[in-house]
């Protein structure tokens, strides 16, 4: 398939497989045509349309493209942990049409023209949608407010902290309210950086054991909770990003109920994975905020079901090899994870954890509705799809990643769960055969 | 299905159970722990001949790998490595490559260029050693000798020698650990042999700015007051307290510490009678014990040391043991390989 020509009139046809839409109500395909960078028609209307180019997806789902709103590209300034090109074709893969990129890239996204860089370089080597998140201080630093309006005008979507916190409360209030004037929605990734200090685990069991430098709970919980009055205060649209914690999940459900304009998010892996994965001082699991405890990790999944927490992000954070070769301790935060998130996914649907239909809604629906746009797959809907074989298997390793980070969260072992088609407005982003 | 990784205690192990690397006491039996306690009782009779030498490391090459300064663990790995015959080269890391900006692994490849066949590494990261283990080159034995808050696994040896030189057996032991249990990686190797062991009650002693997260799931009970802690106790060992920890506002002074939970002949007094006191060096005096203890009759600190050589023998020697009939019994398969 000639994917360019097909906006200007090829036209495609998707036979068979099953529809699940952004909410993951699942129909079966009769047929989809698409034409136009758009859904033309759909059931009998596409069945007997005539189509350029046809493809069969049978035994696959068909959904929205994935949503994230938390990933890192690397670009500008970090070009051996990765680029647009790498990273968007790796998060294609991973069935992805849209993903929001953190603004901590070097320099920051603090600015209009680094705005406009990174909006460049997607129109040229991006086959996704890629949003830029701006930085909700200058530099990062937590002391200045950033030109937040100018970042807006200039395509950003949101205004965040990264990985970064705001030491100063002071400061945190003043950029809450100064976001609040334009309806910016503050993506914060919770954490009271006095409380986490030097740590880099969970502060439980396996730290106790190892003798590892411990982030408590309260870390994250203090600074949801200060977050959370803030919020309530000054009236702004708080996204809380990457949770770890159970308490913050109950805390989030009880602000809701109070009328305080809250979502959230958590990363996959977190969904997954605990405290145990560092058991032998794996720095792949080096992670920010950490993996906690398996009651935690029960309670983010419950979180997801109950649609207190509104999306499901990768986290993507890939590094160079040299950043996770050293002692734990020594090692760079963070995991090569977007293309493992759907088959990570799937293997919580396949234990009975999650229904099919919220994994659905945390990738597509979900987080669209966040940054205020739709997800849906019907008659005139623009064509932003994922098709994947749920049961078709891949292993990755060095071979089959395509992000030029190489430390994914299951790394040698086979997976289920196979993205076969990734469409952004018609148009192939991804396709295996 | 995806699961969590498994504990790496197959990095220590041969297929049959030999230690190749000694990283941590996790994952050893008791009959692993009662060996290496045999194997050292065999060897103290080699530190009172005239000629202390056996052979076992005749040729082998045993790199002291500092990355943290230390006077007696590196003395006593030193002498160990001599006594079992091979030679033995000091690094003291701390002060060269890596204040060159080198990389560890660099400095690995570096090292294993000179055909070293143990590496005894000594690091201020938790979990140094086993990263260590896990990069270089089949056949080159680990020795940890203190990583970071993670392990001291011949100190902790050497202590469970001497508490059987003088108490004869582990079962029905009451054993109390007082002071920084948080930052120290003897105490946490202590705490696991003496569990497998089968020491009838471990008590840590310190306030709760010294203990780690639910320490209690590391196999102890935890006690604040000391008059109570030490209460019909058989073993005590206490731990050094570093002068820093005023300044993390862990502890109000060094007074107020040495009145709660410092040992005094006053406080020994409340143990049984043949108690006995125990440090992993070096002491401070007036901090965390008094002088008159630490002399006492009751103190085996010195014996703690000598069997420090014992101990680093043994598991020097059976970790090059496991290593070598590792190679052999590759060697055989790749000949019955050749041959089939």
């Amino acid at each position: 398939m000639s994917s360019n020509e097909r906006s200007s009139g090829v036209s495609l046809k998707i036979t068979g497989g099953q529809l699940l839409d952004g909410h993951g109500v699942e129909t079966s395909n009769m047929a989809m045509l698409i034409r136009g960078g758009r859904i033309a028609a759909t059931g009998e209307a596409a069945r007997h349309a005539e189509a350029d180019q046809t493809f069969n997806a049978d035994g696959c789902f068909i959904t929205p493209g994935f949503v994230d709103l938390y990933c890192n590209l690397r670009e500008p300034g970090n070009g051996q942990k990765g680029n647009i090109a790498s990273e968007t074709r790796a998060a294609a893969k991973g069935g992805f049409t849209t993903v929001c990129a953190s603004p901590e890239t070097s320099p920051v996204n603090d600015s209009r023209a680094v705005t406009h860089l990174i909006r460049d370089a997607a129109v040229t080597d991006s086959p996704i949608r890629v949003l830029p998140v701006g930085a909700l201080t200058r530099g990062l630093e937590g002391e200045m407010l950033s030109d937040m309006a100018g970042l807006t005008a200039a395509g950003c979507i949101a205004v965040g902290n990264g990985s970064r916190g705001v030491r100063n409360a002071r400061i945190l209030r003043r950029c809450m309210a100064y976001a609040q004037t334009f309806g910016l929605t503050v993506m914060f990734r919770p954490e009271n950086q006095s409380l986490a200090a030097d740590g880099y685990a969970h502060d439980g069991l396996v730290t106790s054991r190892l003798g590892l430098l411990g982030i408590p709970e309260v870390a994250e919980t203090a600074s949801v909770m200060e977050m959370l009055l803030l919020a309530e205060e000054t009236g702004v649209r708080l996204h809380l990003s990457q949770l770890s914690c159970g308490r913050s999940v109950e805390m989030i459900a009880d602000a809701r109920r109070r009328g305080i304009a809250v979502t959230a998010d958590v990363a996959m892996h977190q969904l997954v994975f605990t405290e145990d994965a560092l058991a032998g001082f794996d720095s792949r699991f080096h992670l920010r905020p950490p993996l906690r405890s398996e009651a935690d990790r029960k309670a983010l999944v419950a979180g997801v079901r109950e649609g207190v927490i509104d999306a499901i992000v990768s986290q993507h954070l890939p590094h160079d090899s040299a950043a996770k070769q050293a002692p734990l301790p020594a090692t760079e935060p963070g995991l090569s994870s977007i293309e493992s998130v759907l088959s990570l996914g799937l293997s919580l649907v396949k234990r009975g954890e999650l229904a099919l239909s919220d994994l659905v809604r945390g990738l597509t629906s979900g987080p669209a509705s966040v940054i205020g746009r739709a997800a849906s797959i019907g008659h005139d809907d623009i064509a932003d799809l994922c098709v994947f074989d749920p049961e078709a298997h891949w292993t990755p390793d060095d071979q089959s990643l395509i992000s030029a980070g190489r430390h994914a969260p299951v790394f040698g072992q086979t997976l289920a769960g196979v993205v076969r088609l990734t469409l952004v407005e018609g148009q192939e982003a991804w396709v295996s055969a | 299905m995806i699961a969590n990784a498994a504990s790496p205690n197959h990095l220590q192990l041969t297929r049959d159970g030999q230690l190749r690397h000694f990283l941590t006491l996790d994952g050893l039996g008791r009959g692993l722990l009662t060996d290496i306690l045999d194997t050292a009782d065999s060897f103290i009779e080699v530190g009172e001949r005239r000629i202390k030498k056996v052979p076992l490391l005749r040729g082998r090459t045993v790199v002291n790998l500092f990355f943290e300064s230390s006077t007696r663990t590196r003395s006593t790995f030193e002498l160990a490595a001599k006594r079992l015959s091979a030679d033995v080269l000091n690094l003291d890391i701390n002060t060269s490559a890596t204040s060159k900006g080198e990389s560890l692994s660099d400095t690995l490849l570096n090292l294993e260029a000179m055909a070293s066949d143990m590496f005894v590494v000594r690091h201020a990261q938790s979990g140094a050693p086993h990263f260590i283990a896990e990069s270089v080159t089949p056949g080159v034995a680990i020795i940890n000798a203190g990583d970071g808050r993670h392990a001291h696994p011949t100190q902790a040896m050497l202590d469970m020698l001497t508490i059987r030189q003088h108490k004869g057996a582990f079962e029905g032991l009451k054993v109390a650990i007082v002071g920084d249990v948080l930052h120290s990686r003897v105490a946490r190797s202590q705490i696991r042999a003496l569990n497998e062991l089968g020491a009838e009650q471990i008590r840590v002693i310190a306030p709760g700015t010294l203990l780690p997260k639910d320490v209690e799931s590391l196999g102890c009970t935890v006690e604040y007051d000391m008059a109570r802690g030490l209460k019909d106790l058989d073993v005590v060992i206490m731990l050094r307290l570093q002068k820093e920890r005023m300044e993390g506002a862990l502890l109000p002074s060094e007074r107020e510490f040495y009145r709660l939970y410092g040992l005094s002949q006053e406080k020994l007094a409340l143990a049984h009678p043949e108690c006995i006191v125990m440090h992993p060096g070096p002491i401070n005096r007036g901090v965390e014990i008094e002088s008159s203890v630490a002399d006492g009759p009751q103190s085996v600190i010195l014996n703690q040391v000598t069997n420090g050589i014992a101990i680093r023998m043994a598991v020097m020697s059976m970790a090059m043991g496991g290593q070598v009939a590792e190679r052999q019994q590759k060697l055989t398969e790749l000949t019955e390989r050749g041959q089939a």
